[in-house]
């Protein structure tokens, strides 16, 4: 039974990493999860310099799933190069590292910083993060501004990058595309969903930030639609994330289209997730006969 | 730190909404006073963990103790379960209060308001442990804020047989009228070192105290959290100082928390 895919040239032992934000910079759950038996960890967002984020609170619980408004909080460029590439060096996976920024030349920094890094496999664009005011979704809801800021940085970068899409367009075909266009060597999807949730007998937001990203199993069948237009719509590999609780959730997203999946708020739920979806993808492929797990992408 | 799955051994109701659960739990073995654990609930739909503070713990015989007040429906769900029934849980986590800071100090104030309560009481028998080893020799005195005494004085009977206990009411219904701070104050002494947990009014006026005393104060600060591990950064709390993991001057409460030095924290 073979569980690797390939991405761009770059072998995943198997098709399953983290989706950025929702497992550190792999450190944190080092304790219940052995990093080597993971395709890929994403690291959260990388801006160019430390960043606050939003005020408290910023997570709250909906039904089967979660809103978070952390306004991508990070210590900056230079002490993921000092503290978190250094231990995730130590594993055999591949470190995807996924880039934010508030402008061009903020996502610019950051990309020539890590130009030279050859431990790390790919660089992932947050170009669609809801909770942050300037740049982020502003560069991912618009076609012509997405296809500019890819083009920008593909020049710029020093390994393969992954432009990750929002949910929160009206055609997710033609910002696959417009990210095709600009040079992006794949592309991920979905990033959370915007949101609101009212705590009535307060009469407040839940959420500091009033408004944040959904995600969890309550998005799933909205990614895996998205994720099968996208994979539609472009030649470039998809990754696909969206609610991913268990392998078959995981095979669903490889037949819309995925080559490879993201589990991102089921971490929270249980810390081995993600080696529990590695396996329900090995039990549905001996179940099924199911050689090559490569059979299953785009299988519908 | 560790998941596990937890079997239920006695379950029963303190007050209006305040429920104790002991689990049978190798990590009791593991934990310290005013660390907590991530409770997951059974439910489907309802899929982030619950943090829930330490109140007691059995090392020897691996009990752990939790006591919570109902406060949504993962906690309503959980004040329904029964003897026999296992949770997943997950933990010890964070950083407790801190025993060391006791040593050479004259007088203790342990500090609870409300839910705020419970996870005193493992560090008060620690402390009491601690005193007839000879390692501290303070006195030690526990002030427990309720609402009234209609919402129910819970755990005051089981603080009292190791320390002297002042109880202040919101109401004034039982003890002093006013919180535990009042309580203190009522009682003319003056401590050199305080821990506390309880709502963030009570923590931020004990904040203001202990710094016009110019004493220690040990809080335990609570926030709405997704992971409970350090990795989703939710739960933060602004800090005076820039923070050693963050690098900027927030800190996590699950991770470097949930007790923090009063002068360390922006309350």
């Amino acid at each position: 039974m073979n569980t690797a895919v390939e991405i761009c040239g770059v072998s995943f032992k198997n098709p399953v990493m983290d989706a950025s934000g929702t497992f550190g910079s792999g450190q944190e759950y080092g304790a219940f999860v052995d990093l080597n038996r993971l395709g890929a960890v994403v690291t959260k967002g990388v801006a160019n310099v430390p960043w606050q984020g939003n005020p408290t609170p910023r997570v709250c619980e909906t039904p089967s799933g979660m809103m978070n408004a952390i306004g991508l909080q990070n210590p900056g460029v230079e002490v993921f190069l000092e503290r978190d590439l250094p231990y995730l060096r130590q594993f055999d996976t591949n470190v995807i590292v996924n880039v934010c920024g508030h402008s061009l030349e903020e996502y610019l920094d950051v990309v020539d910083r890590l130009a030279g890094e050859k431990d790390i496999s790919f660089l992932e664009i947050n170009v669609s993060c809801p909770n942050v005011k300037e740049g982020g979704i502003a560069f991912g809801t618009d076609p012509g501004k997405l296809e500019d800021i890819t083009r920008n940085i593909k020049a710029h970068a020093g390994q393969p990058i992954i432009v990750k899409l929002s949910p929160n367009v009206t055609s997710i075909s033609d910002m696959a595309r417009a990210a095709e266009a600009g040079g992006a060597d794949a592309i991920s999807l979905i990033n959370t969903l915007t949101a609101m949730k009212i705590d009535i007998y307060k009469r407040r937001f839940a959420l500091a930030n009033r408004t944040g990203g959904l995600s969890g199993p309550a998005i799933r069948p909205v990614a895996v639609r998205m994720v099968y237009e996208a994979s539609h719509a472009v030649n470039i590999p998809v990754i696909g994330m969206g609610g991913i609780a268990n392998g078959e959730d995981a095979v669903e997203f490889l037949m819309a289209g995925a080559s490879a999946v993201a589990v991102g708020m089921y971490n929270f739920h249980e810390p081995t997730a993600m080696l529990q979806v590695i396996e329900g993808i090995e039990e549905f492929m001996r179940k099924t006969g199911t050689e090559d797990v490569k059979e299953l992408i785009g299988a519908v | 730190m560790r998941t596990e799955n937890a079997r239920i051994i006695d379950i029963r109701k303190l007050a209006e909404n305040v429920f104790g659960i002991l689990f049978e739990a190798a990590m009791a073995g593991e934990a310290g006073p005013g660390q907590f654990v991530m409770v997951r609930p059974h439910s489907d739909s309802r899929l982030l963990m619950r943090p829930i503070s330490i109140c007691d713990l059995d090392s020897e015989r691996r009990l752990l103790r939790l006591v919570f007040r109902v406060a949504g429906k993962g906690t309503e769900e959980f004040s329904r379960a029964r003897v026999g029934d296992h949770y997943s849980i997950m933990g010890p986590l964070g950083n407790g209060f801190p025993l060391e800071a006791a040593a050479g100090k004259s007088h203790i104030a342990l500090m609870g308001g409300g839910i705020g309560a419970p996870p005193l009481l493992n560090l008060l028998r620690m402390l009491r442990r601690r005193a007839d080893r000879g390692d501290i020799s303070a006195r030690i005195s526990v002030y427990l804020g309720y609402r009234s005494m209609e919402d129910g004085l819970f755990l005051k009977d089981e603080f009292e047989p190791l320390a002297n206990v002042v109880v202040s009411t919101d109401d004034g219904s039982a003890g002093v009228k006013g919180t535990a701070l009042d309580g203190l104050s009522q009682a003319g002494t003056a401590p050199d070192l305080i821990y506390a947990c309880g709502p963030l009014p009570m923590l931020s006026a004990i904040r203001k105290y202990a710094s016009k005393e110019g004493i220690d104060a040990y809080i335990s600060l609570e926030e709405r959290m997704a992971c409970g591990v350090g990795a989703c950064l939710g739960c933060m709390v602004k800090t005076t100082k820039e923070d050693h993991h963050s690098h900027v001057k927030l800190s996590r409460i699950c991770t470097e928390g949930p007790v923090f030095l009063s002068r360390d924290v922006e309350i």
